[in-house]
């Protein structure tokens, strides 16, 4: 029986893993497979994880500003390395101009700080049905 | 993607074909036993290294440390790392990649989590199978970090040529050590944290724990293996080339004495048992239980109308299935 895989990575070199953990377990107690990959995590890493852990959904929270130089290099590999067709979501304290862009480049959705766990649970439910 | 041009890719040594191949192996999917006949047949027989212990010894660390040792030479890598799933909720968090961050700048180095789905024996049922697929894959060495739920996980010792066990200095180890059935599954012991307090206590309790069993083994001839404890830091690397070079001595004494080849065929004799039991099992299902409405007559049984076993013999047509065996001298 297929599970539903979701990586979830946190990116820049903020040291707060609070959040994610947070929204980790909550994925978790949905019944996903959730790998969590830890802080500190480079494009490249979170590239190379989503690809052999062949997840459905790459989530990433950045709190340290340096979402504009993560998120295009994350959608960027994961056309090159052949992960093209893994939705990526994110989380963090990024501005809502930087937001929309991101947005337009192909993140699916930002959440900022203080969404409950509930909504981004409800948002992958929704989303994971169409892949 | 037909599952053959997956298989051309794979074969071709493409990642992400190995990462989906193993999906597919994993969730069982509709292709998956003619996917998994066509890799049995290219198996090279990768030696695999299995790492058990308690939650929190070190093994992930120990893993990445082993596996960086090995990196620069360019030896072909798997890593499967098990972790539990929720018995609640199915779901899993699978955290052990978090001590191996710097593997992934090789390219020789193939890492996936697994959540057991179930499975209680320290491995999932799929993890001897993904073992398959990255040894066709060509990968030479395998590691295979288990859950470490604390009591023996015996899967391990199926699955694995050299079974290493963990453990920490910490109080009372030693002892559970002993109950826990894990000096017979190891092949090699790893006294890991051995910058905490007590560590050298606890390794010369544990060597006499072992030369105890050693001296109540049956006299043989045939030379035997004194399982070696070794001391690490892992994170500190400490301890770690030493660690590899025992676990290569015993790779090169189980070859050398023949143990290799009869463990091998042992677990291909428990694979063939258990096709043959699950063909049976779904067979016996189709033939006995469709349109049968097992709920229906618990509820018989609750109510004290019949008694299990006459309700099987009543409603399971299992009538039909002895008569197959009928005059056969079975
Ligand atoms: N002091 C000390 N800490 C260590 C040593 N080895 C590992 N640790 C720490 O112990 C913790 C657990 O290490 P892991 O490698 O995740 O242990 P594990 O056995 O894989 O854990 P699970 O997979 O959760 O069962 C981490 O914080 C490590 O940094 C060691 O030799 N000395
Ligand atoms: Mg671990």
């Amino acid at each position: 029986m297929k599970r539903i895989r979701i990586l979830m990575a946190k990116g820049g070199l903020d040291g707060h893993s609070r959040g994610i953990k947070v929204v980790a377990r909550a994925l978790r107690d949905a019944g996903f497979e959730v790998i969590y990959t830890g802080l500190h995590q480079s494009p490249g890493m979170i590239v190379k994880a989503a690809i052999q852990e062949d997840v459905d959904l790459i989530g990433i929270s950045i709190l340290s500003g340096a979402h504009m130089a993560i998120f295009p290099k994350v959608l960027e590999l994961l056309q090159l390395e052949g992960g093209g067709h893994i939705p990526v979501f994110g989380g963090g304290i990024i501005p809502s101009a930087d937001q929309k862009r991101l947005e337009k480049m192909g993140v699916k959705r930002i959440f900022g700080p203080g969404t409950r766990t509930t909504e981004i649970v409800d948002w992958v439910k929704k989303n994971l049905g169409d892949v | 993607m037909t599952s053959d041009e997956l298989l051309d890719r794979f074969f071709n040594g493409d990642m992400v074909a190995l990462a989906k191949v193993i999906s597919l192996v994993e969730n069982r999917s509709p292709d998956h036993e003619r996917v998994l006949a066509r890799l049995f047949r290219e198996c090279r027989n990768a030696y695999r290294v299995g790492i058990t212990g308690p939650p929190g010894a070190g093994k992930s660390t120990v893993v990445d440390k082993i596996a960086m040792h090995l990196a620069e030479d360019g030896t072909e890598m798997g890593i499967v790392a098990v972790d539990p799933t929720s018995p609640f909720t199915g779901g899993a968090v699978l955290g052990d990649r978090i001590r191996m961050k710097d593997l992934y700048k090789y390219d020789n180095i193939f890492i996936r989590s697994m959540a057991t789905r179930g499975s209680l024996g320290g491995l999932a049922s799929a993890t001897k199978d993904v073992l398959v697929a990255l040894d066709a894959y060509g990968k030479e060495l395998i590691l295979v970090e288990t859950v470490g739920v604390g009591q023996v996980e015996l899967d391990v010792v199926d699955a694995c040529d050299t079974v290493v066990v963990m453990l920490t200095p910490e109080a009372g180890d030693s002892v559970q050590a002993m109950k826990a059935g894990l000096l017979e599954i190891a092949d090699v012991f790893v006294v890991n944290k051995a910058d905490r307090d007590g560590a050298e206590i606890f390794a010369i309790e544990l060597q006499s724990i072992l030369e105890i069993k050693e001296n109540n083994m049956p006299k043989s001839s045939k030379p035997h293996w004194k399982t070696p404890i070794v001391l690490t830091v892992a994170p500190e690397d400490r301890g770690i080339s030493d660690l590899w070079n025992t676990i290569e001595k015993h790779r090169d004494f189980i070859i050398r004495e023949g143990i290799f080849e009869t463990h091998r065929k042992l677990q291909i004799k428990h694979k063939i048992e258990q096709i043959i039991e699950n063909k049976i099992r779904l067979l016996a299902q189709r033939k006995f239980l469709t349109g049968i409405d097992i709920d229906h007559i618990a509820s018989g049984v609750y109510e004290g109308q019949i008694d299990p076993y006459s309700a099987v013999n009543k409603y399971c047509r299992l009538k039909e299935f002895e008569n197959i065996f009928e005059g056969d001298q079975l």
